[in-house]
């Protein structure tokens, strides 16, 4: 399983590319193999706020669902239109392809709370 | 068996709309013998697009061989946990066909339907025996009715003493209907864990004056008795609480144990399950519920009445909290039920039940040690196994699709969700020593097959009518309905 | 016990491979406290011979439709089965399985799922349906759920009165602690009308519900009240209580409907005292996620034959739990396969003919009961194959008196319409000979003598 260094990551199983005042946020390769063939997508729209903590999205496979939860607040400024037609993205391309939706932070000291590959790799090895 | 190289004729049957002929009619029409009329012209549509054109013999053809791709309680062993898949006595089936009970309208006066009314007055009261509650209901549709019912006359309990309490207790190795039908009466589900038997300290720790109820099913989902009942219900009720039971698995109990003498509130059975009626590939069921004396006042609309010798339907109810379906009760089912009952008699239920639990355990006991069994203690009418003992990179679904290349319908998996790769088997009484054998020892040798074979399991099934199916693609790009440009 | 097969020399031995000595060892998990401790005060079992007497003793107790002239309708229709239809229900591979969840093993089940659903969807003009509900009113009651979920925060549901009671009755019960609020919209000449509807049509409402055809057996203009309801954006739900309407007049589909519900009782299913029916539900492919109950899908298996399976299932309790589309976790399996087998039998031309003797029929005696003095019609709206008169007869007499000559006149209306109390709902069907008629029309005339 690969976890690229030069992003973040969450508890939520989520990932950060930070450029700028704009997040990427997708869902890490271990919460994709999880979850097995991803069959939907929801995402939220361009123009929400965002609230960290707070679910803004859904994936699911055949048989489970799981709530994506905002890794940070801000408002969505651009969503991967690809992905609801192509959900099997999510599997195949976790990183890049499969990425999620953009945000332009309102808050950039949540930055903080993100993890960093090797503790997030830390954390799914004791799940 | 396995082994034997049986083949069966497998004869493919096309969907109706393209075996479709113009101008075939599989069906005689009387003479309209009134003059003809019709609406007005802007009210009329055109032709059914698409609908099938079919002879009698195209029908009966159809239906037959489609019938010979199904797998049921009449084909073998069904030990699908949670569901009590037992045989469905054939007398039942002639019973709700009698006219007297099949053509009979929910619209005629009640004096003039006595038979039906009574019918399930005595059903009333036979269930209410074996469970112990005073009162019982049969109106609902199903075990998932039957809890809406149960769980909006405890809701409709408390708004009537002014409780404004906004939570529902479920355990973890709840059925996931307890949480859908909290949601539906409005509350906000508190989990809670069980640890196989759920504890009087565990329900403490999250029991509040928020909380409206407990919803508990006993014996639960791992087949096992939550022996701290009589604690746990009297500790809610201390609290200003009442507790639910999911009466799924009342099979384990009958003549032995009665949820209404325990201080369960209220509690669904499932006539679909433990009292025989018929899966029907899905339904219908029927879901009554049995009620303590508190809750009478808040029983579903109408509730049937006997006076002197005669039987009716009381509508003056001011608490009720309402209809849930149309008419009375699946009254079709509810005659099986009764039927059923006639059948065994009192004596005749416990016997089932001691049946079914010896069954359980002897399943438990031929395959313990090689298949995991995650939670020890004593099993009722159900066991659980886990994926853990596997070789071969086997799971659990491997497992149950392998069954089927040996002649079985598999058990429940992946439920409940507290065991990983939960193998969960419910042979039922109905099933003798030898078809209890003769599972086990494919179960046996399946495991023996992953350990050395595991490709076997992996490819299975492949004696079965279909292959493993594309079940991501039906969910990527739904195809829920034939259409004409699609084929 | 001729159900359970165990001898003494088996029971014996699996107790001795469990190791126990006896079966009540077995619930040694359950606390004293917790037994009974006497046997169930239920008779001894009884032989078949001796079930089938009790249960005829019972049985004769009833009122078969067909020992006697039935004009009751009201959501529940006396219509001829044809024979093939529980010939073929009664093979036992279909009923005596369950919920297809092992597909390989039951493509017989799905396929035949897959068919209803189509066949739902031909006749309400929808563009999917799932596997089935309980009956029309639970149904219905889902389908305002439905629409609060899609409406998000909107909690206000028009429902006209015409809507049969039962169903509306099964809606509030189902809505009670749900914070939305059912307002009855009053029918005029027996129909739901703009002018009653439009001034309460806001962004507040999620939802109208209106029956095609009503509870009066009245055919609603379903396009007009169509417009009005999306022009703010809620959904027109529509309650199908007699489907074989369908086959006659436009589909709800067609005229605009977001939602429709039903019972299928009228295609093949007994009357058996109102159940088991089953419920239908058709949507719009916009509300798919949001549809309570089964779906059936068309996929391929590993060897790329076409086959069908249980899906979407992420909507369902069994995945969502609390945030699930419904709690329903069963389907009326058995009943959609007779209505499947029904439509497959009288198909396009079938149905059709079958509606148009139905609404010839009792649009006849409709005019028959008109013409007698002491009768009238209160509403003036095209109906299908159930009516409306009023009589001065007082209607409880009157159904007294005809059942004296073995006719069951209709469904009073007073007791769910005040001011209808001396209303009497008349329903005619293919059962409903000329002959039957006309032996109604002399019977409610002799009450004037």
């Amino acid at each position: 399983m690969d976890f690229p260094d030069e992003l973040k990551y969450t508890e939520e199983h989520e990932w950060i590319a930070i450029e700028a005042d704009i997040a990427t946020i997708g869902i890490s390769d271990f919460a994709q193999s999880q979850l097995g063939d991803i069959v939907f997508v929801e995402l939220p729209e361009v123009g929400d706020e965002l609230e960290a903590g707070k679910p803004c999205g859904v994936v699911e496979s055949v048989k489970a669902v799981s709530d994506i939860y905002s890794p940070l607040s801000g408002e969505v400024v651009e969503i991967n239109e690809e992905l609801p037609d192509a959900p099997e993205t999510l599997n195949t391309s976790p990183y890049e392809d499969g990425w999620m939706i953009k945000i332009r932070l309102s808050n950039p000291q949540e930055l903080d709370d993100l993890l960093d590959a090797d503790s997030y790799q830390e954390l799914i090895k004791e799940d | 068996m396995i082994g034997t190289d049986s083949r069966g004729l497998v004869l493919d049957e096309p969907l109706l709309f393209e075996q479709s002929q113009p101008g075939r009619i599989g069906f005689s029409l009387p003479e309209a013998d009134v003059p003809h009329t019709a609406p007005a012209a802007e009210l009329l549509r055109d032709e059914i697009t698409g609908f099938p054109e079919l002879s009698e013999v195209d029908v009966i053809r159809h239906y037959t061989r489609l019938s010979t791709w199904n797998y049921g309680v009449d084909s073998g062993f069904y030990p699908l946990g949670s569901c009590t898949m037992k045989y469905n006595p054939k007398i039942n089936e002639v019973a709700a066909r009698l006219p007297g009970f099949s053509d009979i309208h929910p619209q005629t006066p009640e004096a003039l339907n006595q038979g039906a009314l009574e019918l399930m007055y005595r059903l009333e009261r036979a269930l209410a025996e074996v469970s112990g509650f005073p009162a019982i209901c049969l109106q609902p549709a199903a075990g998932a009715q039957g809890e809406l019912a149960g769980m909006l006359m405890i809701r409709a309990w408390h708004e009537a003493r002014g409780n404004k309490r906004t939570k529902v207790i479920i355990p973890d190795t709840a059925h996931g209907t307890n949480p859908a039908t909290a949601a539906l009466c409005g509350y906000e589900v508190v989990p809670v864990v069980s640890d196989g038997i759920l504890s009087r300290d565990a329900v403490a720790a999250v029991m509040s004056n928020e909380v409206a109820a407990l919803m508990i099913t006993n014996p639960n989902t791992l087949g096992l008795f939550e022996a701290d009942i009589r604690a746990i219900c009297a500790l809610v009720h201390e609290q200003g609480g009442l507790v639910y039971s999911d009466g799924a698995n009342l099979n384990a109990l009958m003549g032995i144990s009665r949820p209404g003498d325990l201080g369960i509130d209220v509690m669904h059975f499932n006539l679909h399950k433990t009292f025989s009626t018929p899966h029907g590939g899905g339904g219908p069921g029927a879901g009554p519920i049995g009620v303590s004396a508190e809750l009478i006042p808040y029983l579903p609309l109408p509730v049937i009445i006997k006076e002197n010798q005669n039987y009716r339907f009381d509508y003056e109810r001011p608490h009720s909290i309402g209809r849930v379906k149309a008419f009375y009760g699946h009254f079709g089912i509810l005659v099986r039920a009764y039927s059923y009952i006639l059948a065994m008699g009192g004596p005749g239920l416990k016997k089932a039940t001691e049946l079914a639990v010896l069954n359980a355990n002897y399943i438990r006991a031929r395959l313990e040690g090689v298949y995991a069994l995650p939670f020890t203690e004593r099993s009722l009418h159900e066991v659980v196994f886990s994926e853990e003992n596997l070789g071969g990179g086997c799971r659990t679904l491997d497992v149950a699709k392998r069954l089927i290349d040996y002649g079985f319908h598999p058990p429940t998996i992946y439920f409940p969700l507290v065991v990983a790769g939960a193998l969960m088997i419910e042979p039922t009484e109905t099933e003798s020593k030898q078809t209890l054998d003769d599972f086990c020892d494919a179960l046996l040798a399946i495991a023996a097959e992953a350990e050395h074979e595991p490709d076997k399991l992996k490819q299975a099934p492949t004696r079965a009518r279909r292959r493993r199916l594309d079940e991501a693609t039906a969910a990527r790009k739904p195809r829920l309905r034939w259409r004409p440009s699609s084929n | 016990m001729r159900y359970l097969p165990h001898t003494a020399a088996d029971i014996k031995q699996m107790l001795t491979t469990i190791g126990v000595d006896a079966t009540d060892a077995l619930f040694s998990g359950i606390p004293a406290d917790c037994r009974l401790t006497r046997p169930i005060d239920l008779p001894p079992g009884l032989a078949e011979t001796d079930i089938l007497k009790e249960l005829r003793l019972l049985a004769a107790k009833n009122t078969p439709v067909s020992d006697w002239t039935s004009f009751l309708g009201g959501g529940a229709y006396n219509h001829f089965i044809p024979a093939v239809v529980d010939h073929l229900v009664s093979r036992s591979e279909f009923y005596t399985a369950y919920t297809p969840y092992q597909p390989e093993i039951s493509q017989g089940t799905l396929q035949g799922i897959f068919e209803f659903q189509t066949m739902i969807c031909q006749l309400t003009g929808m563009d999917m349906a799932n596997a089935s509900m309980y009956d029309g009113a639970s149904a219905c009651a889902e389908a305002v759920l439905l629409a609060i979920r899609a409406a998000k925060k909107r909690s206000r549901v028009l429902i006209s009165a015409a809507l049969p009671p039962h169903y509306r009755q099964t809606i509030a019960t189902y809505c009670r602690y749900l914070d939305i609020e059912l307002i009855t919209i009053e029918a005029t000449n027996g129909v739901t009308t703009l002018e009653q509807v439009e001034p309460l049509l806001d962004e507040r409402v999620a939802a109208l519900v209106v029956g095609y055809p009503n509870y009066f057996g009245c055919i609603e203009n379903i396009s007009t009240l169509a417009s009005s309801v999306h022009a703010v954006d809620a959904r027109l739900i529509t309650a199908v209580a007699e489907p074989l309407a369908l086959a006659l007049f436009k589909s709800p589909g067609e005229l605009g409907a977001d939602i429709v519900v039903g019972d299928g009782q009228s295609f093949g299913l007994p009357l058996a005292f109102g159940g088991p029916t089953i419920g239908f539900f058709a949507v719009r492919d916009k509300d798919m996620r949001l549809l309570p109950g089964r779906l059936v899908g068309e996929t391929v298996d590993l060897d790329d034959k076409r086959s069908f399976v249980l899906t979407l299932a992420t909507r369902e309790q069994h995945i969502r739990r609390e945030k699930a589309t419904s709690n329903i976790c069963s389907n009326q399996g058995m009943c959609a396969l007779m209505v499947s087998i029904y439509l497959a039998l009288h198909g396009k031309q079938g149905l059709r003919q079958l509606a148009e003797i139905n609404y010839a029929r009792s649009n006849w005696l409709r005019e028959q009961i008109a013409d007698l003095d002491g009768f009238s019609l209160p509403f003036s709206a095209p109906v299908f194959n159930e009516f409306v008169v009023t009589c001065q007869e007082p209607v409880a007499d009157l159904k007294k008196r005809l059942e004296q000559q073995k006719i069951l006149a209709g469904v009073a209306l007073g007791r769910d319409y005040p001011g209808l109390e001396s209303g009497l709902l008349i329903c005619v069907t293919e059962q409903n000979s000329r002959q039957q008629m006309e032996q109604l029309v002399a019977a409610l005339a002799g009450g004037k003598r």
